[in-house]
């Protein structure tokens, strides 16, 4: 087993100051004066920890629309945003098309099954053939990682990141941010596992961006294959043994586990991973009384988590998928700003 | 041809014959007559190539020209046309198109192609495998008949050991050199580029650099029993530059090359998902950077190449995963090769040129690169002094596929004479007649 480390972040991107709100902001915090300057949301590692600070304050002033009688603002009325979807991902299109609507948007859902041949074609004419029809916004997850900068390379218009291959889903890495914040009531300092196939996950690379950028203490659990030494570069601690650092986490957030992995023998069974990483009911009693778990769901009951950890008052799963929405609202609704700006 | 062509004055650099002084190289009827004091007769060609390097022709000896089956990115004519362009007088272009050259009908359709291109010299190798499909072995004999130089698989490695064994023992019967593409295609299935930090950002499959490793151990074990030429393309790893070096301590018949860009880039330039960055092997890190360049300068790597790889806007357009391998370099490899080696002083003009004539001619089996008597009029004139900016719109190739567009490079062929005839000039650069 590894000896936990802290490597310092190399690249200059992850060496922000730490978060202004400087620990701990309340629901009633100003948002900070920052201009948001993005046309698209790419990836969190884009972003400083000002920028993400005011995308999350943003959100939370879009939270309370969704417990109004009439859940719309008219924020993008006379807007055209497309969900592009290469992949299919039921519960993100739908959190980005109904947060669309909430913002007074009209949606077109679009999904597209491409010919691996020649799936970069396609997805160059296709996004052209749409921005032609007078798109504003489009919301894009493609199974490789790049398309959405290639796609913002050929458009004029706002896109934002859905998920690209292995690379970055920055909207969950913002939500589980904002479920952070608004459950512990700060970022900076917090000690965060992340669990499970690190190396396959978009997930999990926004959450290291994004919580590395306002301060938090990133611990990456899994097996070797799965969570390796090398992302120790991102400025986090990796760590092969759950059972060893599992009381110091404040928020352990699990990564799904893909069945197909074994095939690639990256662990031997099931079992065996649920085992060693899982969050059984027993592993639970040495974590944190507080410790807050996430999933980006769905997830793998009895693999990942116990039924009972899942659905118990430490979850905050649920909570996850409600916050999606306010997120993503203000992504598109500071991204559509951007770009009419410029 | 009667006209002579007089090269005046240039600082005259021939490896082969240990020449490195100001002279005037007189060329007639295609071949070298005269190296020294050379007087003006009415009718001759004149170049005045004082402050100028004057050598053997360069040799590419890993070009991609597309022809047949892609000709939209390129062809041996519009190939040739970009050699000429970046200083090469000889180009040799690697089996993958397709249908594959392995052949003697596919061998001969080269040579016919390159004598209507009527511009350099274009040297075919041929495929090891029938369809360059790693399995039964081409009729390689009778491509050595037709004209083929070296035979390799490119593109792929040959991944059965015991087909790259009877390759060896048979190609050795011909004494012609086996080119590997080394990379275990199992452990670099799916990867687009250097497995390292860069592809765990940008969440990307990596290609190990044990992939191409691997392959150059199994490979130099099957060389030294079967004693043949052995050459591995376009190396790129600290360790194969290591096993190479080792390789040659013991005596066993190898050879190797490199590309501009594993001395200038490495992974880190990968930044948004350029697909032109992407090639195979993949741009390494900078202690394979380091390595590469350590093995140019202590002669582990024998000679200095492109891997010229054109691909068409649409090919490249596709996002990073889909996109093809390859970048093009015929016409910016003089001034990036004198930006990695010779402006930090790890070799001189003088073995710069070792490296890019006598070192491939000698692997080939050319009768070229050199400036002795009576041989092929084979002249590249170098202005090692002059400053340029790369621009791809300018390229003679058909395509694009470029990352040094904008780059300022010092040093640029000015002029390139193929058997005894200008075939390119510089602009500003001309020639003159004697009347
Ligand atoms: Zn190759």
């Amino acid at each position: 087993m590894t000896t936990p480390s802290h490597t310092a972040p190399q690249r200059p991107l992850a060496a922000q100051p730490p978060s202004p709100a400087g620990g701990a902001p309340t629901p009633l915090e100003s948002p900070p004066q920052v201009s948001w300057p993005h046309k698209n949301l790419l990836g969190l590692e884009d972003l400083t920890a000002a920028e993400i600070l005011h995308l999350l304050d943003t959100a939370k002033a879009f939270e309370d629309v969704s417990t109004r009688s009439v859940k719309k603002v008219p924020a993008l009325r006379g807007r055209v945003v497309v969900n592009l979807f290469f992949e299919d991902s039921t519960r993100t299109r739908m959190s980005f098309s109904l947060a669309a609507q909430r913002l007074s948007a009209d949606v077109i859902d679009f999904s597209e099954k491409t010919s691996s041949l020649n799936k970069g074609e396609s997805v160059r004419d296709t996004v052209r053939n749409i921005e032609a029809m007078g798109v504003d916004l489009i919301v894009v997850r493609h199974g490789a990682a790049g398309v959405p900068h290639l796609i913002a390379r050929n458009v004029q218009c706002s896109v934002i990141n859905a998920g690209d291959g292995r690379h970055e889903h920055p909207t969950q890495g913002l939500l589980d941010i904002y479920t952070m914040r608004q459950v512990k009531s700060r970022i900076a300092g917090l000690k965060v596992a992340i669990v499970g196939d690190v190396v396959n996950s978009r997930v999990a690379r926004s959450n290291i961006h994004g919580l590395t950028r306002l301060g938090a203490e990133v611990t990456l659990v899994g097996p070797t294959t799965l969570a390796p030494r090398s992302f120790e570069r991102f400025g986090v601690r990796v760590c092969h043994d759950f059972d060893s650092v599992i009381g110091e986490f404040d928020v352990i957030n699990m990564l799904r586990i893909q069945r197909e992995r074994i095939a690639s023998n990256v662990f031997p069974s099931l079992g065996e991973y649920s085992r060693l990483f899982g969050l059984s009911n027993e592993r639970m009693k040495r974590a944190k009384a507080d410790v807050l778990v996430m999933h980006p769901g769905p997830v793998n009951r009895g693999i990942e988590m116990s039924p009972e950890v899942a659905d118990g008052a430490r979850s905050a799963i649920l909570r996850q998928v409600t916050n999606g929405l306010a997120v993503r609202m203000a992504a598109m609704f500071l991204c559509k700003q951007a770009g009419e700006a410029t | 041809m009667t006209t002579r062509l007089l090269i005046r004055r240039g600082r005259v650099i021939d490896p082969t014959q240990g020449i490195d002084e100001i002279a005037d190289v007189t060329l007639a009827h295609g071949k070298v007559a005269a190296i020294g004091r050379a007087a003006e007769q009415p009718g001759d060609q004149v170049i005045d190539a004082s402050g100028k390097i004057v050598c053997p022709g360069l040799i590419d000896m890993h070009v991609h020209l597309r022809e047949p089956g892609n000709e939209d990115a390129e062809t041996i004519a519009s190939g040739a046309a970009a050699a000429v362009a970046g200083g090469f007088t000889s180009i040799v272009c690697m089996p993958n198109t397709k249908p594959a050259l392995d052949t003697e009908a596919m061998i001969e359709f080269v040579y016919r192609q390159a004598d209507r291109a009527r511009s350099c010299n274009v040297f075919p190798i041929g495929a090891i495998t029938k369809g360059r499909e790693g399995k039964e072995l081409a009729e390689i004999g009778q491509m050595v008949r037709a004209g083929a130089v070296a035979f390799s698989d490119d593109g792929v490695g040959i991944a059965s050991a015991t087909v790259m064994l009877r390759a060896l023992q048979y190609v050795g019967m011909f004494n012609r050199p086996i080119i590997q593409h080394c990379e275990d295609a199992d452990l670099a299935a799916g990867g687009c580029m250097n497995a390292g930090f860069t592809a765990t950002r940008l969440g990307l499959p990596g290609i190990p650099a044990a992939a191409e490793e691997l392959m150059v151990q199994r490979d130099l074990l099957l060389a030294e029993s079967t004693g043949c030429a052995y050459h591995v393309a376009h190396i790129s790893t600290a360790g194969a530059v290591q096993l190479v070096r080792d390789a040659k301590r013991r005596g066993i018949r190898v050879t190797t090359e490199v590309c501009p860009h594993h001395l200038l880039l490495t992974d880190e330039f990968v930044e948004q998902y350029d697909t032109n960055y992407k090639m195979n092997p993949p741009l390494r890190s900078k202690t394979d950077v380091d390595a590469c360049i350590a093995g140019v300068a202590d002669g582990t790597i024998d000679c200095l190449i492109t891997d010229h790889a054109p691909h068409g806007r649409e090919g490249k357009e596709l996002d990073f995963q889909a996109a093809p391998f390859g970048i093009v370099g015929l016409e910016v490899a003089l001034g990036l090769f004198a930006k990695a080696l010779v402006a930090p002083g790890h070799l001189n003009w003088n073995q710069l040129i070792a490296r890019m004539t006598t070192a491939p001619a000698r692997i080939l089996g050319l009768r070229k690169g050199s400036l002795a008597l009576s041989g092929d009029g084979d002249v590249t004139i170098i202005d090692p002094d002059l400053p340029w900016t790369v621009d791809t719109s300018l390229f003679q190739s058909k395509s694009r596929n470029c990352p040094y567009e904008g780059w300022p490079l010092v040093g640029r062929a000015t002029h390139t004479i193929v058997g005894g005839e200008l075939k390119f000039a510089l602009e500003g650069s001309p020639s003159s007649m004697v009347a």
